[in-house]
């Protein structure tokens, strides 16, 4: 296909896009309106259940199943980046080279990084108080471990990082969201129901099940983020080589 | 001005579908992928959106106050780590495709090669 006819097919499938998303926007409730049905329940069903943070008990209570879902496609996407990102037959790898680091860096690093590491727990144990949860927190706390790549260099990251322990986390983070789910029809329940006791309103140990669940995906996020990163960074720092390689210039 | 909002996200959808359909380097067509993908984002809030409304948290605000809907910020919550692995997967890809082929331009990989 020309150019010129790839231009023209797109323009009217933009165009034509255009078009529906203008008739369906005009029908669309009032931007900024008072109407809310689904909104306003889920409100008042996480004020009975007593979790104060209404967007983590519509994730890990109300819409618990689909979490399961989101997760699971996390898990794959870890996976496929694992099995695409191996080192191939015809690639070696070589020992990474320290570079230097600043001073400064080093320092801002090493302060930073227990500081970093606190933040991302504490997200996680509050998901069903403040913003946040396992989700932000779990990125929160594998940011502070690469900050010591940044701050020192990546011999030293991996020493504090056995890969294994990370994906055999990330499994065990899939896993016990799915038996946290199992535990609610033992209890008599329905898959993932929120079985344990509500707790007081606005306390650590509110919210039944929700932090919890909470932890486990905390767990999955920052093993499959630590994983995901060291494969790029093996990539970019250890293999070499390769028939069909022109590039590799890191 | 109500639907503004709405179109904006119309309109982040559109550039991302052009700039992927025109791009002429694998990595910058992952990239448009996630601005298309973004436009959910600014759509779900936007219906989310509630006059007044503060964020649907009730640790420090009374139960009583009026709050935006939590179920589209669940929704766009749950987008943001989907679309974030995605990408890397994605970005995974590019890497051997341009290991195995030498160029990452999609208009130069014609036929499958072993």
């Amino acid at each position: 296909m020309s150019r010129r006819v790839r231009m023209g097919v797109l323009a009217a499938g933009l165009l034509a896009t255009a078009a529906l998303f203008v008739t369906a926007f005009l029908d669309m409730p009032h931007f900024g309106g008072a109407w809310h049905p689904y909104g306003d329940r889920a409100v008042q069903a996480s004020v009975n259940r007593r979790t104060a943070n209404t967007v983590s008990a519509v994730n890990f209570d109300q819409r618990g199943f689909d979490t399961l879902g989101e997760e699971s496609i996390l898990f794959a996407s870890v996976l496929g980046t694992v099995v695409l990102l191996r080192q191939a037959r015809d690639e070696r790898t070589r020992a990474p080279r320290p570079g230097p680091v600043p001073a400064a860096l080093r320092r801002y690093g090493l302060v930073a990084l227990p500081a970093t590491l606190l933040i991302g727990l504490y997200v996680i144990a509050h998901g069903q108080l403040s913003p946040g949860g396992g989700f932000q927190g779990g990125v929160v706390v594998a940011t502070a471990l690469h900050l010591l790549y940044i701050a020192v260099d990546y011999p030293a990251l991996e020493r504090i990082r056995p890969l294994g322990l990370y994906e055999v986390g990330d499994a065990v983070g899939e896993a016990a969201y799915v038996v946290l789910g199992v535990a609610g029809l033992l209890a008599g329940s329905a898959y993932l129901a929120n079985v344990l006791p509500f707790g007081t309103f606005n306390t650590l140990s509110s919210g039944g099940t929700v932090p919890l669940l909470n932890a486990a995906v905390g767990l999955e996020v920052a093993s499959a983020v630590v994983v995901l990163l060291a494969r790029f960074l093996v990539q970019a720092l250890e293999i070499e080589g390769g028939d069909g390689g022109k590039e590799q210039a890191a | 001005m109500s639907v503004f909002p709405y179109a904006v996200a119309g309109w982040i959808f559109l550039v991302g579908v052009y700039g992927l359909a025109t791009s002429r380097n694998l990595v910058h067509a992952v990239g448009c992928l996630s601005v298309a993908q973004s436009a959910t984002y600014v759509l779900l809030l936007a219906v989310g959106y509630r006059r007044g409304g503060t964020a649907p948290v009730f640790s420090d605000t009374p139960t009583t106050a009026s709050v935006v809907d939590p179920v589209v910020q669940a929704l766009a919550l749950t987008d943001v780590v989907v679309g974030a692995t995605v990408t890397a997967l994605l970005l995974a890809l590019v890497v051997q495709t341009a290991k195995r082929h030498g160029t990452t331009d999609p208009d130069e990989l014609h036929e499958l090669k072993g």
